[in-house]
């Protein structure tokens, strides 16, 4: 399980996220969702430990997160930041094989090549195993990521807006996948996703941030209201049922 | 598989040619005549000038793709961040303190100032708000500058500007039997680097990828660069300045095989022994009887090569 207590992140004088604290469930698709700025992409990233609190603790799995070795948290929880861009030439093969690094340490044993090829077949991506990063298109290149991530084979995936660049085919396959991991191998899923309609459609639990502060918490259907929305995205959002679940309608 | 074979064979073919090229004609079928002393040539100057060529050129193009990968730059080699002036520093600090110790006192000292260096280089870099690709090697260039215009200073108020000269142009005409030995510690150290492959090509996609693949980054580069640095000193100790090794074998082979260290450690070896070695030759038979410096053919070669990947957009981005 993933909580936090009092996390705080300051940049000079300015509050970018305060006084966060949560114990997020420790199976299924778990949404941070907010307006640009709020504070997401921030706490996300402390979770991670890819960016220092100013203040609080993190526990994964009920230790403290500066107490994890590196190593041992890399088998534990992976993310994947905005936009992943790497300066290095490899193939899709030799990035997804990095997925199984905190596990293998560079010498591949039959279950790192199976995690591999699974990973590679779940995002559809054999068939480009073999070419270099850079000479894919960009949701291409995201799609390969993906696929690292999932063969890093981790209780926690942490992904930040995984739906970037991805078309809508590709981007209902990504939240089917998620849903699926989630469900038949009880990994937890942490994303930011802009288009709340995913969230409404697939996320188990809503994690709902304004001005750097956790504003409202639950099970999807408890946040899937107008007031709620329109209160965090400060925009007219009307929600409507739609084929058992809630659609929500906010162009006009 | 049978690309490696074709490898060897051609290597070997080559180090074939460069053995019997040189000012005493060397012939097989006098060789074992014992009267004429081309066997003694052949075990005193040629094949220790070959194995030296071949090691150096081998772990120069290796320490230039680690220095690329830790510093997520193809700019960065030995030879423009500065190691190899920092190295030089090294070398006349020893002549004039301890003017006669033995010349791994002298790779000890070398290597001590050029990681220090080095590390500085890394740490200015790790301080610039803005990276740009260009502007990474530029500060290398000018710390090398600067470090260069100090020991020549000194080389010249303590009257060992002489001694220096043969540290500055690479050289392989001064190698023979019992001083250059120290030169194959690249190649052990080649086969670390091998161990370390993956953590080399893990840093070189960037400090939160490496994290979340739970690598020490700051580890991985450290080891990283004292691979270089021994690696730069004992080349500049052996032959002197062997520069653009580092730099444009490790972009030429990235265009075929990537950057993956695993997958490319192996052609980056040869095509730098490869590339050493076909320039001690044109520099022995551009004016012959007389020889080029390796580093003069290297130097115009080299930045040929590189403008002209530049210019094709080969190293658009790093």
């Amino acid at each position: 399980m993933i909580s936090f207590t009092n996390i705080s992140k300051k940049y000079r004088e300015e509050f970018v996220l305060k006084e966060a604290f949560a114990a997020l469930p420790s199976e299924g698709i778990i949404a941070f969702i907010g307006g640009n700025g709020a504070g997401k992409s921030t706490l996300l990233n402390i979770i991670s430990r890819l960016l220092n609190a100013s203040g609080g603790s993190v526990f994964i799995d009920g230790k403290n997160l500066c107490e994890w070795n590196t190593r041992e948290l890399a088998k534990k929880l992976t993310i994947l930041g905005q936009s992943p861009y790497s300066a290095a030439r490899i193939t899709v093969g030799e990035l997804v094989a990095f997925g199984r690094f905190p596990h293998s340490g560079g010498n591949l044993s039959e279950e790192d090549k199976n995690k591999i090829s699974e990973a590679l077949a779940l995002t559809e991506m054999e068939h480009l195993r073999g070419r270099f990063i850079d000479e894919l298109s960009g949701g291409q290149r995201q799609m390969a990521y993906i696929a690292m991530a999932i063969a890093q084979d981790t209780k926690y995936i942490l992904f930040d807006e995984p739906l970037n660049n991805l078309d809508m085919n590709r981007s209902v396959k990504i939240m089917k996948l998620l849903h699926r991991l989630s469900r038949e191998r009880a990994k937890s899923v942490l994303i930011v996703v802009h288009d709340i309609n995913f969230v409404s459609f697939y996320a188990d639990y809503v994690v709902a941030l304004k001005n750097g502060r956790i504003k409202y918490a639950g099970d999807t259907d408890s946040i899937m209201r107008s007031d709620i929305l329109c209160d965090i995205y400060d925009t007219d959002i009307s929600v409507e049922p739609y084929g058992g679940g809630k659609i929500c309608v906010y162009y006009k | 598989m049978a690309f490696r074979i074709f490898q060897c064979v051609f290597l070997v073919l080559i180090s074939a040619i460069s053995i019997f090229v040189g000012v005493a004609d060397i012939s097989i079928s006098e060789l074992f005549n014992r009267e004429n002393g081309q066997m003694q040539i052949l075990l005193s100057s040629r094949i220790p000038r070959l194995l030296a060529i071949l090691a150096a050129g081998s772990s120069l193009a290796v320490s230039g793709l680690i220095m690329q990968r830790i510093t997520r730059n193809r700019f960065v080699s030995p030879t423009t961040a500065g190691t190899m002036e920092w190295c030089r520093l090294g070398v006349m600090a020893a002549i004039l303190l301890l003017p006669d110790a033995p010349s791994s006192l002298r790779v000890a000292c070398a290597f001590t100032v050029s990681l220090a260096g080095t590390m500085l280089f890394i740490g200015i870099v790790n301080r610039i708000r803005n990276r740009s690709i260009i502007l990474v090697p530029l500060v290398g260039i000018m710390l090398g500058g600067v470090v260069n215009a100090f020991s020549t200073f000194f080389a010249y108020r303590y009257d060992i500007v002489q001694n220096m000269a043969s540290w500055l142009q690479g050289n392989f005409s001064l190698v023979a039997a019992g001083n250059y030995e120290l030169i194959y510690l690249g190649i052990p150290l080649m086969f670390l680097s091998y161990f370390y492959a993956d953590k080399f090509t893990i840093a070189g996609m960037g400090k939160n990828t490496a994290s979340t693949l739970g690598l020490n980054h700051a580890a991985a580069v450290r080891a990283g660069l004292v691979i270089v640095t021994v690696i730069s000193s004992v080349t500049v100790v052996g032959v002197g300045n062997i520069p653009f090794v580092g730099l444009i074998v490790p972009n030429i082979v990235s265009i075929y095989k990537g950057d993956s260290v695993k997958r490319v450690l192996w052609d980056t070896a040869w095509f730098g022994a490869l590339l050493v070695l076909l320039c001690d030759i044109a520099g022995r038979l551009v004016l012959f009887p007389y020889e080029v410096p390796i580093g003069i053919i290297l130097s115009v070669l080299g930045s040929t090569v590189f403008l002209v990947l530049i210019a094709r957009g080969k190293i658009a981005y790093a």
